[in-house]
């Protein structure tokens, strides 16, 4: 017979999220994907005025191609082009395992007013064992008031053997609701690994 | 007689029983002088604090906080802070990561900045996020730390990130948000518990 101490976890929150805390809108998961996508209305995927903040949190991201870039973009006609224009700065912390540091700004990779891809990490390694990691917040991405801030902040393996931190933020300067967001690679796939997407209101 | 369809949602998960982030309250400012959470305690061990579209009315100021220890009667808290961020210009003519000495407090009781030369463009707003741990204890300092995401009087996205700790072994019980000079005129301030 099921007692109390059975049942009481025994069910699902309501999408409608009572609590208010952070939902699991969808996750990905990548199989030799040449980009993930999550578009508005699209595969169960919600991307609009439901919540106020999305997070994009990304598990294990392992690439196809050796050092290469992480890289997203914003859409606001449903996917149909990403091409949201886009200003944000690019800085890292990272050490060698032989013990060599660097902390800087990556003026490579940072953003001014520019529609193409937004880097999130910098020369990623593909060895077997070698992943990245991280998150990724979105806010108010269906306002058509103000510009949309994001801030990233995402740790991999880098190809030169560094373990590498990559800190990103920025904002797509647009008053037009971004309704979806693709993540690719510079170069080839995204070979495995999960990109969960979250909302809180 | 309840099913067990009446009886799912018919109870409310004892505060942090799920490790999960639990909503506690939200406030919208409009053209509000400063916004203050009072009612913080032990019920959690981290709050924390989301900043969403947080618009002020006057150009180049800064967003501050304080916490208090007197359920928010006065918002003194000793503290000592590090405060940096990283800039990058529209117009591709400035960028970098620097640290902001001139806005750190060192066993200060004023507000602390969060973030700075903050625009009042009507496009332009403040998103970020705080964590304030433990503040109910009597026996630790009480660390915070913010990242912050916000466009500057300038058009230069400023990434800032603020850290420290309340210098008192007092339970801090309220937090207060106000802009450096006027008003917060419109956005949403979240609170958060994290068991």
């Amino acid at each position: 017979m099921s007692t109390y101490g059975n049942l009481k976890y025994d069910f699902t929150f309501p999408a409608s999220n009572p609590s208010g805390s952070l939902v699991l809108i969808k996750s990905i998961t990548a199989s030799a994907s040449a980009s993930v996508s999550f578009v508005n209305g699209s595969n169960g995927v919600v991307l609009d005025d439901t919540y106020k903040a999305y997070k994009f949190v990304f598990k294990n991201i392992h690439i196809s191609n050796d050092s290469t870039r992480l890289q997203f973009n914003g859409s606001t006609d449903g996917g149909s082009n990403y091409n949201v224009t886009k200003t944000g700065t690019f800085f890292i912390s990272a050490q060698t395992e032989g013990g060599s540091t660097i902390f800087q700004y990556q003026g490579t990779y940072d953003l001014a007013q520019s529609t193409g891809v937004q880097v999130l990490c910098q020369d990623q390694g593909n060895g077997n064992d070698e992943s990245g990691s991280g998150e990724m917040w979105l806010y108010n991405p269906s306002s058509t008031t103000y510009v949309k801030h994001y801030t990233v902040l995402y740790h991999h393996y880098h190809a030169a053997n560094y373990a590498w931190s990559n800190l990103i933020a920025g904002y797509c300067n647009t008053t037009s609701a971004v309704d979806a967001i693709q993540f690719n690679m510079s170069s080839g796939n995204i070979d495995d690994g999960t990109i969960s997407l979250y909302g809180i209101n | 007689m309840s099913t067990y369809n009446a009886i799912k949602y018919d109870f409310a998960p004892p505060a942090g029983t799920f490790g999960d982030m639990i909503f506690i309250s939200e406030q919208t400012a409009s053209a509000s002088s400063s916004i203050s959470f009072t009612g913080i305690d032990s019920t959690y061990r981290t709050y924390y604090f989301k900043f969403i579209d947080i618009h002020p009315a006057t150009d180049n100021v800064n967003l501050t906080f304080n916490g208090s220890s007197d359920g928010g009667s006065n918002y003194n808290v000793t503290k000592t802070t590090t405060l940096f961020s990283a800039f990058h210009s529209e117009a591709d003519d400035n960028n970098g990561v620097t640290y902001a000495g001139s806005l750190d407090t060192a066993q200060g009781t004023g507000h602390q900045v969060i973030t700075w030369q903050v625009g009042n463009d009507n496009d332009h707003p403040i998103n970020g996020e705080l964590f304030l741990f433990n503040p109910s204890s009597t026996t630790f300092v009480k660390h915070f730390m913010s990242r912050v995401s916000a466009t500057t009087y300038h058009n230069y996205e400023r990434d800032a990130f603020m850290a420290g700790y309340f210098n008192t072994t007092s339970a801090v019980d309220a937090v207060q948000f106000k802009m450096s000079s006027g008003n917060i005129d419109d956005g949403i301030i979240q609170l958060y518990g994290i068991a």
